[in-house]
């Protein structure tokens, strides 16, 4: 797995599940609309992101849908590292 | 814009998709004053049923009281129906300082504030209180009002892992560079029935200078050995540097709410949440009744005491029976059955059977967590309580759910 992924998913895994959660996530799991995160919570993920990889994502970016996968918060962060 | 018929259809097939998924909620129509027992119309145009209420914020059994009554007739005809005005211009009477000084006696703190309903207070008080240097650290499982009000203020977000002190203390931890850390909590959660670590988040808060607040609903007038709530359950009296709580659940259940704490964050808010400053005065005879329940309550604790009673009583029963239960001391006991679909079919089958309950599912609990959140009451004397059991226990069979889990309950029926 590519590293960014890897540290996106632990952050994932380590700030959204409860330990005794038998919950398992992979790049594709739906963590929005499968509950998993709810979007109050996105801001900590949106934060970590920017203090991580030294960007600046958009409100109007930082949508349900563009954060709904490790995948998808990975794609959204090589289009701001980029910009 | 007008409605067109476009717009119409959109949203009709919007109500068409929460009914096909389960999600429809509901109303029932009581045909009298709230107490445990009380006649529902269901569905719409149905004879009466005369059903037992578990499922009311009436904890206390206040709710029709008579003297709370004779004191809301004495206070129509001594201060009026209706103030016509917000507090601040012409909406203030003295009954209202009367109510606020006895609030504030009661919760313990420095000063109070009404609102029109604790939404409001939740509404209005962080917005007034904070600014962008500042970060409110809320509890992921926090009362939708709550989440709203933080919605309106300037002040950074962020949550921590429902009642996870370690994950709490990861985020002061984090956030030492802002002006004011808030840390909001529910005292008693509303849809699992556990109590915050008060104890515990007043130590944190102490730690990392951090204020705590928190929202005492579904607690004020019963958490606690005199009922002031889960501060006073977890001797943290005085140190709460916001509360807010309702009027419309254990203290009278009509209506209303407040804002109580540090003298400044009072007086904060009246200068500037705009809850209070937009909308009317709470009316006189909510006010009235209001008082009349903190006098019930403030040198007695009978009713408390048989709340406490009936609560242990009914968790002893339903976990006897197998069913699998939130753990938890308060009043409110969810009944977990995951799946929407089951937990409205439940519901409905114990209203056959007389006794009102209602599903709880998503949005207003997570997926996958449906439940029944039964509530107990002053009110309640143990034939209820019995009859209530048996109830569960004959539709608890018929669903096959006694003495299943989570996992045997999800295969059987599914998220």
């Amino acid at each position: 797995m590519d590293e960014q992924k890897q540290v996106i998913l632990d952050y994932v895994i380590n700030e959204y599940l409860e330990e005794d959660d038998d919950q398992e996530i992979d790049l594709d799991t739906e963590l929005i609309s499968g509950g998993i995160v709810d979007s109050f919570s996105m801001v900590s993920l949106k934060r970590f992101l920017e203090k991580k990889y030294a960007i600046q994502i958009p409100d109007a970016d930082a949508t349900p849908e563009a954060f709904d996968s490790v995948n998808k918060i990975s794609a959204l962060v090589d289009r701001f590292k980029n910009a | 814009m007008s409605y067109s018929a476009t717009i119409r259809e959109a949203h009709r097939q919007l109500l068409d998709e929460l009914e096909e998924k389960g999600l429809y909620k509901e109303e029932r129509y009581i045909l009298g004053p709230q107490k445990a027992d009380i006649e529902v119309e269901y569905p719409a145009g149905a004879a009466p049923a005369e059903v037992i209420n578990f499922c009311a914020n009436n904890y206390l059994g206040l709710s029709s009281h008579p003297a709370v009554i004779e004191a809301a007739h004495e206070g129509l005809r001594s201060h009026g129906y209706g103030m016509s005005s917000v507090r601040f211009i012409c909406g203030t009477q003295d009954i209202h300082r009367t109510l606020e000084h006895k609030l504030t006696e009661f919760l313990g703190t420095e000063d109070t504030i009404l609102f029109p309903s604790c939404m409001d207070a939740n509404a209005g008080v962080f917005e007034a209180v904070l600014g962008p240097e500042d970060v409110m650290i809320a509890d992921r499982l926090v009362h939708a009002s709550i989440i709203d009000g933080m919605r309106l203020c300037s002040a950074m977000r962020d949550t921590y892992k429902h009642s996870d002190m370690k994950h709490l203390e990861q985020k002061l931890e984090e956030h030492q560079d802002k002006r004011v850390r808030l840390i909001i909590t529910d005292g008693v959660f509303s849809m699992d029935g556990d109590l915050a670590k008060m104890d515990e988040i007043v130590a944190l808060a102490k730690k990392y200078d951090a204020m705590v607040f928190s929202d005492e609903s579904h607690s004020s007038g019963f958490i606690g050995k005199t009922g002031r709530g889960v501060h006073e359950h977890c001797g943290v009296m005085g140190e709460i540097d916001i509360i807010t709580t309702t009027l419309g659940k254990g203290l009278g259940g009509a209506s209303g709410g407040c804002v109580s704490g540090r003298k400044e964050i009072v007086e904060l808010c009246r200068q500037k949440a705009r809850p209070y400053l937009f909308s009317n005065t709470v009316a006189p005879v909510i006010v009235s009744g209001a008082i009349k329940v903190l006098d019930l309550i403030s040198t007695n604790t009978e009713r408390r005491d048989k709340l406490e009673w009936n609560t242990n009583y009914w968790r002893e029963g339903l976990t006897r029976l197998g069913f699998d239960l939130k753990p938890g001391e308060s009043p409110i006991v969810p009944v977990m059955l995951y799946n929407a679909k089951l937990a409205q079919d439940v519901a409905r089958e114990l209203y056959h059977e007389g006794i009102y309950v209602v599903g709880f599912f998503f949005p207003v609990v997570p997926q996958a967590a449906a439940r029944i959140r039964t509530q107990l009451s002053a009110d309640h004397d143990q034939e209820h309580l019995d009859k209530g059991l048996a109830a569960f226990a004959k539709i608890g069979e018929k669903y096959e759910i006694l003495g299943l889990g989570k996992q045997e309950i999800i295969e059987r029926y599914g998220k």
